[in-house]
């Protein structure tokens, strides 16, 4: 099954079960809370998901590790190099 | 019990790296010398104009034909056939990819090796996203379009890596060879969909935190025809696998 189809057979069936309390479609005639509570679920996913995705993105975008060494110690080996390929007879 | 063989193939795909290619070289040799582990490096220049191929040939005489191997095309045909040709002439059974350009660092290749013995893994990944991996050189931009690009990747593929476009790999020559056949992408989704494929085909995959020094995004800004391209291949990946 392909990730596309997961989604569609997940969301299907989120959608499926939502419908059903909150339309009470196989008229189980649950309490009203209950359809008061997911009445507004998929708008409460959604809204939380794009939260936590900014939340989240933000966060590694804020701790993205900067290599200072590591392009201080590039520079210094390309010196290195340089000179030792100059002796062994390479025309830059 | 006989310790198995092992020799490390480097592929090296080329264009325009005249200054960078004996850099990259001396770095290859200087860091597998240290390990002492059998190894070659497979420069595939795709018809460089600016003299590559000839710089390529110096290294040759300084370093010995059997550790620069020389696999050139006629031009620029793309990174996927790259990987394709140099396996071809691989006399490995690892296979390491990386960038010419200096991006990459061969002082992280022990830690591949280490990794890939460790757990005998398929392929190891270098990750700029976790442990102490990281890069130099971006700006706040950039880092948001790659950290909300790898987000997206993550939430909609679920590959279980955290790198899915770097390019600094190490993979069994049997299981690269495997993968390149099977793959039809371009650019970073091609390195994404190698991924793909292999949690698709059940092999094991390994990570090595790596630091990726940029020195040519300043030449090459992300632009938005790259963005559209990327996500065109997101969801096709998404759609297919």
């Amino acid at each position: 099954m392909t990730k596309l189809l997961q989604w569609l057979f997940g969301v299907s069936l989120l959608v499926a079960g939502w419908a059903l309390v909150s339309f009470d479609l196989l008229d189980l005639k649950l309490p009203q809370p209950y359809r008061e509570v997911a009445w507004p679920m998929p708008l409460y996913l959604l809204v939380s998901f794009g939260c936590y995705s900014l939340a989240t993105v933000g966060y590694r975008v804020a701790t993205f590790n900067d290599c200072e060494e590591a392009a201080k110690e590039l520079q210094e080996q390309i010196k290195e190099a340089r000179e030792d390929l100059r002796k062994r007879g390479l025309k830059m | 019990f006989a310790s198995p063989w092992r020799k490390y193939s480097v592929l090296l795909p080329t264009y325009n790296e005249r200054e960078n290619l004996p850099l990259i070289v001396w770095l290859l040799v200087k860091y597998f010398g240290e390990t002492g582990y059998n190894y070659e490096i497979i420069v595939i220049d795709d018809g460089s104009p600016d003299g590559t191929l000839e710089v390529a040939e110096q290294l040759q005489k300084i370093y010995g034909q059997d550790k620069i191997l020389l696999r050139p095309r006629a031009s620029k045909l793309g990174l996927g056939t790259a990987y394709i040709h140099g396996v071809k002439h691989a006399t490995g059974n690892f296979v390491f990819i990386m960038d010419a350009d200096l991006s990459h660092h061969p002082k992280f290749i022990p830690e591949f090796i280490e990794k890939q013995k460790e757990g005998d893994y398929d392929l190891v990944s270098g990750t700029r996203y976790g442990g102490n991996g990281g890069v130099y050189g971006w700006d706040l931009r950039r880092k948001l379009i790659s950290r909300g690009a790898n987000f997206l990747s993550q939430v909609l593929l679920r590959p279980g890596a955290s790198d899915l476009t770097g390019s600094f790999r190490l993979y069994k020559k049997k299981v690269l060879e495997n993968l390149v056949e099977r793959c039809v992408s371009k650019g970073y989704v091609f390195q994404m969909e190698l991924i793909i494929r292999a949690r698709q085909l059940n092999y094991t995959i390994g990570e090595v935190p790596i630091s990726f020094v940029d020195r040519v995004y300043g030449e090459s800004k992300l632009g938005g025809s790259e963005i559209l391209s990327f996500t065109k291949g997101l969801l096709t990946l998404f759609a297919t696998t």
